[in-house]
């Protein structure tokens, strides 16, 4: 087998990513101003292992009429109450608001609502069947939101770590702000879509950390690399140069990577598309960012070149 | 790089084939490969078992429960507080003690004549005593720190924060038991029930159910006991809040009377029960019978024969489920139990009562139930995600590089397989989220050969050979490899720590598959690329 398309892909290209980084910076000092400002005045669409609640996904015997299931479960005067199809003409989402109470009041306040609802629709809709449904008491989605936080913020305390221990402090300066600014945008994003952020959403960040980091330190180890290689060369063309070696890497892996995550979200269903979605933004971010944020800013802190003499 | 002593060899392709070995059994039905008791028609010597799917993927009902601690807390105190009363008055002469309270941590109360003090602290001690054989959790440091004070006559017990929490885990302790008793008797397969934490516990239960009958059947306290009924004031005297000393107002079991005034002292506790079966009553309506051991038959025995003519009420966490008049003394030991029950509320209670109460009220705090076609539905949708991922990261390999495309495949089949083989052997469950791990890694494995073909494509084109462009490629690429794989563990491993249900499941394939890719796009690869490049000695590399 001779035939290969890598053959058709440039080497040596010289593209001066660093000295884009005015325009780089600014398109992300925006975005992150942008996705604060969205998070702050909008806040996120949190699911109910969030914010406490029920919620039930439903199958009907033909088409759900909308409206119906919507006047039946708002008469209960159980709060806010979204109704919506869920992936099929048949399949209804219903998602309760979290009902008031603390604590052990709180628990069985959630449960009594899904009973509720439960007997309102079997009365007035024939044949519903329940394909999933899940109750959170107020008590474990507050924990679980301290969780994710305390994940994705342990996450980047570690990798700041490991950097700091593999290279040298400015790069896992750089590293980290590289994260963070994949990890707002991302909160930014489902901030202003609207999409719904629950638990699986956080696995997304945390797996975009990883992904974006893994980028990040393979353009690290060749600017470690060539550093060491050119000691005369001026830093910022060494960094050019190591973007440019590792970009066709860069891209291809970004390629596979997202060829699997659009085969998830177009093809693994329903639940997994927030999740899918959320990962094919992280991808196409931490890539960016690795290149026109991480390694840019090693430019700005500067690097102690005397560290890489073998 | 690319030499591979014979044992080597032997050794990399062990690996892979015990891959394959344990992830064979989930594509064989279980007819061949054989379960836990059925015989297969393959070896037992070889793997049987197979990925265990979670409830999200299998349809089944998690429910966390959590046990109340102040109920806990509670029932202690108050046991305290008719213990020391019980002592005081014990022997001759009684020592008269009014004002018992029961205060957030402690139990007061106070002696009618401060000088039997000393007297009165030694009857208490027994307070202090630990009961090993009904410990289920041992430790054996007196519960409770006793204070008085000699001038007034006050006696404070306080319960020490060692002792709840003790209580707080025999309660756990227990509680998973009579759980456990209770969903067995729902006949369903393999329930899972498990402490989390301090004080609550995970009830799992796969397959069909209905998640309402069990909590229905969980959530009871089913604490059950009889008692006299206290004639000494009309109802409507004690519910104007004219409570004797000693009795207790609880719910009744009919409209005609809704409240019924009990002796709070229980004649008998369902502790002594020893038997309860569904059955009928001489009209043939559903009732409930029981049965004593020697010593709840023995007491039961002796009340009702001094009680003849009275009533007596059994009460079921505090509502009066009958309330009869003793017609004559029981001295069998055992009885039936009639209150309107239909089949199903006589079976339920007979279950309960065989379990057992539950020695703190449980809290639902989490619920989720996914139907089994839910759940088929997502198996199937990850199934065809999965296998058109695949499949286009495979083609997209080979478009991009080639023979060496080929080998990277080649080593990315066998990643998926040993993925499989160690979910499997693990044991670890596979949910939803997981799968999308399976396919992530799938995208991401064969970063590590696309690290190492840049390499190679750098070095050939500086004009070395393939087998020197390959073997430098390989030195070349492999502390980058390491650093980038290293850092995504770092996030699988907190997913592990944090996530909870289908989200763990997602951290376990994740970090699975970052171990099984280092192996096989970067060792397993390397041995393909050898056996290529000294079968054909390429003069010129594709790349």
């Amino acid at each position: 087998m001779s035939f290969a398309l890598s053959q058709y892909i440039p080497l040596g290209t010289k593209v001066p990513f660093v000295q884009m980084r005015f325009i780089a910076f600014g398109v992300s000092a925006v975005a992150i101003v942008v996705s604060m400002a969205a998070y702050l005045m909008l806040g996120l669409n949190f699911g109910i292992d969030f914010r406490g609640g029920s919620q039930l996904q439903i199958e009907t015997q033909g088409p759900a009429n909308l409206t119906k299931i919507r006047t039946i479960v708002s008469d209960l005067n159980l709060g806010d109450v979204q109704v919506q199809h869920f992936g099929s003409d048949s399949i209804v989402r219903i998602r309760i608001e979290r009902q008031a109470g603390e604590g052990t009041e709180g628990a069985n306040a959630q449960q009594a609502a899904i009973t509720t609802v439960k007997k309102a629709l079997d009365a007035n809709i024939e044949g519903v069947t329940y394909r999933a449904t899940s109750v959170i008491s107020p008590k474990v989605s507050g924990e679980l939101v301290n969780a994710g936080i305390y994940a994705v913020v342990g996450a980047l305390i570690c990798m700041l770590i490991y950097i700091w221990f593999r290279f040298e402090w400015q790069f896992s300066v750089g590293a980290v702000v590289a994260l963070a600014h994949d990890v707002i945008l991302t909160i930014g994003m489902f901030s202003i879509s609207r999409l719904e952020f629950n638990l699986s959403i956080i696995a997304a960040i945390l797996t975009i950390v990883g992904y974006s980091m893994n980028d990040t330190v393979v353009v690290y180890d060749r600017i470690r690399e060539n550093l060491r290689k050119y000691k005369r060369m001026s830093l910022i063309d060494v960094l050019n140069l190591s973007i440019n070696e590792t970009l066709s890497r860069t891209t291809i892996t970004s390629l596979t990577t997202l060829l699997a995550l659009l085969s998830l979200f177009f093809l693994g269903g329903e639940v997994l598309r927030g999740f899918s979605f959320a990962m094919i933004w992280g991808v196409v971010v931490g890539t960016y960012s690795s290149i026109f944020v991480a390694a840019p800013i090693l430019l700005i802190l500067g690097v102690n070149r005397g560290e890489f003499e073998e | 790089m690319l030499h591979f002593s014979k044992l080597k060899q032997a050794i990399l392709w062990l690996i892979v084939l015990a891959g394959l070995l344990f992830a064979l059994p989930n594509v064989l039905p279980e007819k061949i490969r054989g379960g836990a008791d059925v015989q297969g028609s393959m070896p037992s010597f070889l793997p049987y078992k197979t990925v265990n799917l979670g409830l999200d993927l299998q349809g089944g009902t998690h429910l966390l429960y959590e046990v109340d601690v102040q109920s806990v807390k509670q029932a202690k105190l108050e046991a305290a507080a008719d213990d020391a009363r019980q002592f005081l008055r014990s022997e001759k002469p009684i020592i008269p003690a009014t004002g018992f309270k029961i205060n957030g941590d402690t139990v007061t109360f106070r002696l009618a004549r401060p000088a039997q003090m000393e007297e009165a602290l030694k009857r208490i001690k027994p307070i202090n005593t630990v009961d090993q054989a009904l410990s289920l959790t041992g430790g054996s440091k007196p519960p409770f720190v006793i204070e008085s004070d000699p001038l007034s006559g006050k006696i404070t017990l306080t319960l020490t924060k060692e002792a709840l929490d003790k209580e707080i885990r025999d309660a756990v302790a227990r509680s998973i038991e009579v759980i456990r008793q209770r969903i067995d008797e729902l006949g369903t397969r393999e329930p899972t029930i498990q402490r989390k934490g301090d004080d609550r516990i995970i009830v799992e239960v796969p397959g069909k159910s209905d998640p309402e009958r069990i909590k229905e059947l969980v959530g009871q306290t089913a604490k059950m006991t009889f008692h006299m009924l206290d004639t000494s004031v009309t109802i409507g005297e004690a519910r104007a809040g004219r409570i004797p000393p000693g009795a207790k107002l609880v719910e009744g079991s009919n409209p005609s009377e809704p409240y019924v005034l009990i002796r709070r002292r229980p004649l008998v506790d369902g502790e002594d029960l020893v038997d309860s079966k569904p059955s009928f009553n001489q009209s043939g309506q559903p009732a409930v019978s029981f049965r004593f051991n020697g010593k709840g038959a023995r007491r039961f025995g002796k009340a009702t024969a001094e009680n003849v003519g009275r009533r007596f009420a059994i009460v079921l966490d505090d509502r009066v489920i009958s309330a009869p008049v003793i017609n004559s003394p029981i001295l069998g030991g055992s009885g039936i139990i009639e209150g309107g029950f239909t089949t199903e509320s006589a079976n339920d209670l007979s279950i309960l009562l065989r379990a057992g109460a539950l020695p703190a009220k449980l809290t639902v705090l989490d619920q989720g139930t996914v139907g089994a076609e839910l759940g088929a539905d997502s198996i199937r949708a990850g199934a065809i995600a999965l296998i058109i991922g695949f499949v286009a990261v495979v083609i997209f390999m080979v478009l991009v590089y080639g023979m060496l495309g080929l080998i990277s495949d080649a080593a990315l089949i066998a990643n998926v397989l040993l993925m499989m083989g160690a979910l499997s052997a693990l044991q670890a469950t596979l949910t939803l989220p997981g799968i999308a791990g399976i396919i992530l890694t799938i995208g991401m494995a064969v970063d590590a050969n696309v690290l190492i073909f840049g390499r190679v494509r750098e070095e050939y084109r500086n004009g070395k050979t393939p087998m020197n462009a390959i073997e430098t490629g390989y030195a070349k690429a492999r502390s980058t490899i390491l650093d980038a794989n290293i850092t995504t563990l770092i996030a699988a491993v907190l997913l592990l720590q944090f996530g909870s249900g289908p989200v763990k499941g997602f951290g376990v394939t994740l970090a699975i598959g970052i171990i099984t890719s280092v192996f096989t796009a970067f060792v397993f690869s390397r041995l393909l690329t050898s056996y290529w490049l000294f079968k054909t000695k390429p003069k010129t590399l594709p790349i």
